[in-house]
């Protein structure tokens, strides 16, 4: 399948992602620049980590604003898939596109850590190889990743089941201690109400090796070729928990 | 009272009156008002290294890995499939205890310019950090304020921070150090270098604006004694902008991929000035700067601050004729501005004009090649003689040693650094291997098998029982840390940081310091490529320890040979390679649990330390271990700990050999040790090995249970000390 990566100014994991999309999942990696007015057909848009517009603002704030996110948004409404990961995951919510928004973390500070969040619905094409409750291991490292939304959007959400994954402790339990940022019900990923769009804090794309942070990030990956009917080796695999030092 | 005379103004800028005198020789005529600045800064130590410059010649800085040695923006050593580590360490300390924050993160941002000027992709930060006690009250917050900049800086810029070193001791109450290290990766014959040529070739500037920020941080800041008013010095820290800087490196290395570029520096101590008087005295050119054509920041700005000013994230560079247009191209791109400020010249002489008229007027060469050197009264102090002085016949021994243990774990300088860490982001780019925690980091080298294992590290309070061993162990332990990770030690940047060198006690330190060096360098082999010297670390009289910051970086030829310390499987045996002697002289032990630091610091036999280097690598290579760890502070009983540590919370039996003090066996720090595991199928071969290498073997037991039973002396459970070990930085700095 054809993967997009969208780089804005101050965009860091964007050719982290490109590399996982090329060379470990053997696809197409197209990288697209934030100034461009399409996506260049590509199935699934990626909104990567870092620093988009250096974030002095507020994260994302500015960089939903770049004339690609029209694009991506035309994407999204017709269907195509769209992952943000942690700064594309902000810019999601800057422009609309998923609900809630990101505040720093109740630590106020910057944490670099690796979680373990619970997959709560295989109802996306990001967890369509997962079953609900599947543990993955995967890193965070953000400053503001404290999702927050109010009551009403937040009872919604459950009631449609698009709470996607959650912090947990690695027994599986939703407990406070497993939340790197303080967010509201432990949320750690969403989705909109056509299940295209997800959002996530933690990184996938670093968690895609065994030598540099284990391989529970390849499962959206994989999950997403198989949603899509276009995947080599897609399908169900069994996640696991990489113990870290 | 009338206008400062010129020789006034010139004290005023940390010129001395022989300093003075000298420029008057040189010009033949009182020098104009920015003259006399220019001369300040280019001549102060921090830009001008005469009190170390004579010194320095003695490290040996070749072989046959290196590729570019010490005089450029950063060192580069070859690392094989045509591709170059180019690295530097640099200090940021006298800025960092001013205004910690934004000390650090420009501490960062320099050492990240001086790398990707050279053509790299930085792909990894250290940060080699000394604050003073833990229970001064500014401490807690110099610390947030460092950690919180570092991790500022590269996690916005995009480099994963992967390593490095924190410690804490009072002789730091006043004078924090700040090191910071970058490394980054080039083609092999792609380096830039920054050497100006071609007469009437453009100087473009491109980057952030100039503005007033640290004027005078290079000759007031970093040249001279911190008092007690440095809070008053706090306009002369710059602050960093790492968006700006991930721009300027995106766009200086998309230049970099054509030919437009004749040289290339970065604007760091002394801005402009600095780097334009390099890049010609380095070429044995001329040039000429317009400087009402610089960017400016702010309004009415006069030349003096233009000259001066140390405003972050801009380059120099100096193109061929008529590629102008296409160098702003490609800057445009980046929304940054690049503007032709002037041209080389052929005649040797350096000018500087404002609206027309020439305001700077100096020969190139005496302000670089000959800026004045000294050397200094050198004398060794005499408290070191009974410092040095240390009855272990009257120290008794602790009653309850895994009580001493737990102690020694929650020990500021041994206890977990996760509190640090966590606040770095160590996965951008996608190579970490080794992320803090372990001897040392380790980068995979994108696109081939290789990695590189990166380390800081100084002991300085072996540094203030003896500068000479102190600085010789601190090489000696990095290239173990190395070593420890299954890679070979290639070379070396250094970070020099001591006291007031005006004093004859510290020069003597200093001298003794580089001696340590390179002794150790020539016997491992292992050169100076880079390095940074940082004088004046003194408050009120007082200096820190001599802190040789050894900045080492090794090279692991297939990335499935790579270790880590932690144990991997119950039943694997436990082997400690090289001699353990009754050594607890400079200890943290005896600093610990018997406050005072006395002694001599251990041992060291460099031919001794070489064999257990090969005899490591070999055993790698073959993939005999599971796990290797190096013997350092809190000595064998903290090593078995920390090996206990990892995810799987395996503990671990061993039993002791008889015939010394129990706690030297337990807590002493003799050197030439390394602690590993194996499957117990591999003992005999590594036994071979080590026959062949002539390295002491010493089977002490296997990794078995949930604790940490040594002998009958001490059985301690491992998830109950880990907590203590890991919690003792977040309780103590506040959450």
């Amino acid at each position: 399948m054809r993967w997009g990566v969208v780089t804005f100014p101050g965009s860091n994991d964007d050719r982290d992602t490109l590399r996982v999309a090329e060379r470990i999942l053997g696809d197409e990696a197209i990288p697209l620049w934030h100034k461009d007015r399409t996506v260049r057909g590509v199935d699934c848009v990626v909104l990567p980590g870092g620093f988009s517009y250096g974030d002095y603002l507020r994260c994302g704030a500015m960089a939903r604003f770049s004339p690609v996110m029209d694009a991506v948004g035309e994407h999204a409404r017709a269907g195509g898939l769209v992952l943000g990961i942690c700064n594309g995951f902000q810019i999601l919510c800057e422009a609309g596109l998923l609900p809630g928004a990101l505040v720093r973390n109740r630590s106020l500070r910057f944490v670099c850590d690796v979680v373990t969040v619970r997959v709560e619905t295989a109802d996306t094409p990001f967890t369509y190889g997962c079953r609900p409750g599947d543990l993955l291991a995967l890193p965070v490292k953000h400053g503001e990743g404290c999702w927050v939304a109010d009551e009403a959007t937040c009872a919604a959400l459950e009631a449609e089941g698009r709470i996607v994954f959650r912090y947990v402790d690695r027994a599986g339990r939703t407990v406070a201690e497993a939340n790197p940022n303080g967010s509201i019900g432990n949320v750690a990923g969403v989705t909109n109400a056509a299940r295209n769009v997800v959002g996530l804090m933690p990184h996938p794309e670093h968690a895609t090796d065994r030598l540099t942070g284990g391989e529970d990030g390849l499962t959206l990956f994989r999950s997403a070729q198989a949603w899509l009917g276009r995947g080599g080796a897609a399908g169900r695999r069994e996640p696991t928990v990489v113990p870290g030092p | 009272m009338g206008a400062p005379t010129a020789a006034e103004v010139a004290a005023e800028q940390g010129l001395t009156p022989d300093e003075y005198q000298r420029i008057l020789d040189i010009l033949g005529r009182e020098p104009r008002f920015e003259e006399i600045a220019v001369f300040g800064v280019m001549w102060s130590e921090h830009c001008s290294y005469k009190s170390s410059r004579a010194w320095l010649r003695q490290l040996p800085t070749t072989g046959p890995q290196v590729l570019q040695g010490p005089g450029e923006n950063a060192g580069a050593v070859d690392i094989g499939d045509g591709l170059a580590a180019v690295f530097k360490i640099e200090s940021h300390n006298h800025p960092s205890f001013v205004e910690p924050f934004q000390g650090a993160t420009t501490g960062v941002g320099g050492i990240l310019r001086d790398v990707f000027t050279m053509g790299a992709r930085p792909i990894a930060i250290l940060d080699s950090l000394r604050f003073g006690s833990l229970d001064h009250p500014r401490t807690p917050f110099l610390v947030r304020g460092v950690v919180g900049g570092v991790g500022h800086y590269g996690n916005c810029f995009g480099v994963p921070t992967v390593g490095g070193e924190v410690y804490f001791d009072a002789g730091y109450d006043h004078n924090i150090l700040v090191n910071a290290f970058t490394i980054g990766i080039a083609p092999a014959d792609r380096l830039f270098r920054a050497s100006a040529a071609g007469p009437g070739n453009p100087v473009i500037y491109v980057g952030s604006r100039t503005g007033r920020d640290g004027i005078h941080g290079a000759s007031l800041l970093a040249s001279a004694a911190l008092d007690a008013l440095a809070s008053e010095k706090r306009p002369a820290v710059q602050v960093g902008d790492p968006f700006a800087e991930k721009l300027l490196l995106e766009a200086c290395l998309e230049l970099m991929r054509t030919d437009h570029i004749v040289a290339i520096q970065d604007m760091g101590a002394a801005g402009l000035t600095s780097s334009s008087f390099e890049m010609a005295g380095r070429g044995g050119a001329g040039i000429v700067l317009d400087l009402d054509r610089v960017p400016l920041r702010e309004a009415g700005m006069s030349p003096y601050e233009i000259l001066l000013s140390e405003s972050q994230e801009r380059m120099l560079l100096v193109a061929h004729q008529g590629s102008e247009d296409a160098v702003k191209a490609i800057f445009e791109k980046w929304d940054l501005e690049a503007v032709v400020v002037g041209h080389i010249t052929d005649d040797g002489i350096y000018r500087a004009r404002w609206h027309g008229e020439e305001v700077v007027t100096l020969p190139v060469a005496p302000l670089t090649e000959r800026a004045p050197f000294y050397r200094r009264p050198a004398e060794e102090p005499a408290r070191l003689e009974e410092m040095q002085r240390l009855d272990l016949g009257t120290i008794g021994e602790p009653k309850d040693f895994g009580a001493a243990l737990l102690t020694l774990l929650e020990s500021p300088n041994l206890c977990s650094r996760e509190w640090v860490y966590r606040q770095y982001d160590q996965y951008v780019g996608g190579n970490t291997l080794v992320r803090p925690g372990g001897d040392a980091a380790v980068v995979r080298i994108e696109g081939t098998r290789r990695a590189l294992a990166l380390t800081t590290d100084c002991n300085s309070r072996y540094g203030r029982l003896d500068p000479y061993l102190g600085a010789m162990l601190a090489v000696v332990e990095s290239a173990r840390n190395c070593v420890a990770v299954g890679a070979r030690p290639l070379a070396l940047s250094d970070c020099l940081n001591y006291g007031n060198p005006e004093r004859p006690d510290v020069m003597w330190e200093f001298q003794q310091g580089i001696a340590g060096i390179r002794d150790a360098c020539v016997a491992l082999g292992t050169p100076v490529v880079s390095g940074n010297v940082s004088f004046y670390n003194e408050t009120d009289g007082r200096s820190i320890a001599p802190t040789p910051i050894i900045a080492m970086v090794g090279l692991v030829d297939d990335v499935d040979d790579v270790l880590t310390p932690w144990w991997k499987a119950e039943g694997d045996v436990v082997v400690l390679f090289g001699r353990t002697r009754e050594e607890l002289g400079g200890s943290e032990y005896l600093a610990v649990i018997h406050g005072m630091t006395r002694g001599t610091p251990p041992w060291i036999d460099l031919d001794a330390e070489k064999r257990l280097h090969a005899l490591v690598l070999a055993a790698a290579q073959e993939r005999l271990l599971r796990s290797a760890h190096d013997l350092a502070e809190g000595g064998l009983a903290v090593a078995l700990a920390e090996c206990s540590f990892g995810g799987g919370r395996l503990g671990v039996r061993v039993t002791l050999e008889g015939g010394m003090r129990t706690d030297a066996v337990l807590f002493g720090e003799s050197q030439s040790r390394m602690l590993v595991s194996l499957r117990r199928r591999h003992l005999n071969r590594l036994r071979e090995l080590a026959r062949r290498e002539d390295v002491p073997l010493e089977v002490l037991g296997e990794v078995r249970g949930h604790n940490l039973v040594i002998g009958d002396v001490l059985n301690v459970s491992v998830e109950a000390a880990r907590e203590r070990w890991r919690r003792t930085l977040e309780k103590r700095l506040g959450a």
